[in-house]
């Protein structure tokens, strides 16, 4: 790890001001003021078409910014090359493609960033069992991702993420189409990351499982922040204040009982 | 072991052996991004390349490379524009190459579309001396991009967003995919031709993908079928008087077919595995 000693501790991981984006002709930013702090976890919320996506989409130069400035660890978009600090979730609900791949193989790709030469050294792979721990796949590690679960595609794409071991995690949807029991691992992954220091922004479509993690919210709606501060109020048991979010019988309530009548 | 004693035929098995090793090689990655015809287009535009090279003399398959190249990485600007009137683009340049090359083919001094047949189908007797030199340096080239850069490709076929986000040269690998499946189509071409070259880039790894779960297994597989089935093809062509190219891809679609009757007793058994131990999985639960 290389030491940046211009960094100033409270040095913004994720600045991005007055960004203004469009699909085709269709503005989908219109001026988005995104600050994300070093250990902060913001959640990126709002309904379908706010443009939460195309926002985390564009921190990550997925898409182009028609106006605006964006900076990653304070080095101006344009100029940053630092990849390997930051993990990225995209939105998929599969890992899988046109020929066969191992949860390891897929995960191992994720390690690309820091092993430029796509040679694995020792600590290379060690690294990929230690995202493979973090979010409980190391027993399908030899699997074919095409045999998983949607919730296991998504602990498979989380853990490419981690391979690189980042400083920012950027996760655009992480918890869609991912049953109850997959969440709290998932959850679970989260916490040990946060644990360590990392800083997280991520697009939610509710805060779930992951609500206690959560430092902040930012709300878009059409394309502008209608809110940014703490997380929205949350109703249900979840708001009660003795509610400690441990699940035990998650995994049995959330898969209806299989008799094998059907199936 | 007599054919071994003719020239031709050494040059023949050892285009067929280079054949059987790069085809399925860059085909696992145009499969994986699921971009199977690609081999087919470049057979097409290689076709004017070929007819350059009886134009103006010079050898067909350095001409057929060049032209192949150029039309690979227009398809590659055409794929990641990812427009929707790209199908039509891809079908201009798929049979233009093709016109083109009947075309000028008659144009050439003594040269009629005759002279494109082995070029298409493949032909045993036809490798020259020359053609194995330009055949050899040909596949070093796509032998050093597929397996050297496999974690690359794999990463850039598998998920392009995310590799670009992991700081590779996408576009830059992209293109190096686009220019190493159009030399695998000239290293190819004499030995199974133009137009059954993308199915030495198909059909072995659709076989390998059978037996496979990962995707090293699934490269190395589909390369020892590729050997297998165009260094028996080209020797069985030396026994019965047919194109080369025809024999190959007959025998690689009778290896799929044994193999996907081999795997599905061992995909049912692994899927009733699966299920067993979900069951237990289950009952421990509920214990909990």
């Amino acid at each position: 790890m290389k030491s940046q000693p211009a960094e100033a501790a409270d040095q913004p991981v994720i600045s991005l001001r007055g960004a203004t984006a469009s699909l085709g002709s269709r503005p989908v930013l219109r001026g988005v003021d995104l600050t994300v702090r070093r250990g902060e976890v913001v959640a990126l919320l709002g309904a379908n078409g706010s443009g939460k996506s195309t926002a985390v989409r564009a921190i990550v130069g997925q898409v182009p910014l028609s106006d605006g400035a964006l900076a990653l660890f304070g080095t101006d978009f344009k100029r940053f090359r630092a990849w390997s600090r930051i993990g990225y979730v995209p939105q998929r609900t599969t890992a899988a493609s046109g020929v066969p791949a191992t949860v390891r193989e897929v995960v191992s790709s994720g390690r690309l960033a820091r092993s430029r030469f796509g040679i694995l050294r020792r600590t290379d792979k060690a690294a990929v069992e230690r995202a493979l721990a973090l979010v409980d796949m190391s027993q399908y590690a030899d699997a074919s991702v095409n045999a998983l679960s949607g919730g296991q595609h998504q602990r498979v794409l989380i853990a490419r993420a981690l391979a690189v071991e980042p400083e920012l995690l950027i996760m655009d949807e992480p918890m869609a189409g991912v049953d109850l029991a997959n969440q709290e691992v998932l959850a679970g992954a989260l916490r040990e990351q946060v644990a360590a220091g990392s800083t997280v922004l991520l697009v939610l479509h509710e805060l779930g499982p992951l609500e206690p993690l959560i430092d902040r919210a930012v709300v878009l709606r059409d394309g502008c922040v209608v809110h940014d501060g703490p997380p929205p109020e949350a109703v249900g048991q979840h708001a009660l204040p003795g509610h400690d979010h441990v699940h035990p019988h998650a995994a049995h309530d959330a898969e209806p009982l299989r008799t094998g009548l059907l199936s | 072991m007599e054919l071994l004693h003719y020239a031709f035929m050494q040059r023949a098995l050892l285009a067929a052996v280079l054949v059987g090793v790069t085809a399925p090689a860059i085909g696992t990655y145009l499969v994986q991004r699921r971009q199977a015809v690609m081999g087919d287009g470049i057979g097409h535009v290689a076709m004017t390349g070929v007819a350059l090279g009886f134009l103006f003399n010079a050898s067909p398959v350095w001409t057929a490379t060049l032209v192949a190249v150029i039309g690979a990485v227009g398809m590659e600007l055409i794929r990641s524009r990812g427009k929707t009137s790209g199908d039509i683009a891809l079908a201009m340049l798929f049979y233009g190459g093709l016109a083109g090359g009947v075309m000028i083919i008659n144009l050439a001094p003594g040269g009629s579309t005759a002279n494109l047949t082995s070029y298409l189908f493949g032909s045993i007797t036809t490798v020259s001396a020359e053609d194995v030199t330009a055949v050899v340096i040909l596949a070093a080239f796509v032998i050093a991009v597929t397996l050297g850069l496999r974690r690359q490709l794999f990463a850039v076929c598998q998920d392009e967003e995310f590799a670009r986000v992991t700081g590779l040269p996408v576009r830059f690998l992209n293109l190096l995919i686009a220019v190493t499946a159009a030399v695998t189509v000239t290293v190819a071409m004499r030995i199974v031709g133009l137009l059954l070259v993308s199915a030495m880039m198909v059909i072995p790894v659709a076989a390998a993908q059978r037996v496979t779960r990962g995707f090293t297994a699934t490269l190395t597989v589909a390369m020892v079928i590729g050997v297998l089935v165009s260094l028996s093809g080209t020797t069985l062509t030396y026994y019965i008087d047919a194109p080369s190219g025809g024999t190959i891809v007959l025998l690689a679609i009778g290896v799929f077919m044994v193999m996907t009757a081999v795997s599905t007793p061992l995909a049912r058994r692994r899927a009733n595995a699966a299920r067993a131990a979900e069951e237990v999985c289950t009952r421990d639960d509920v214990k909990v």
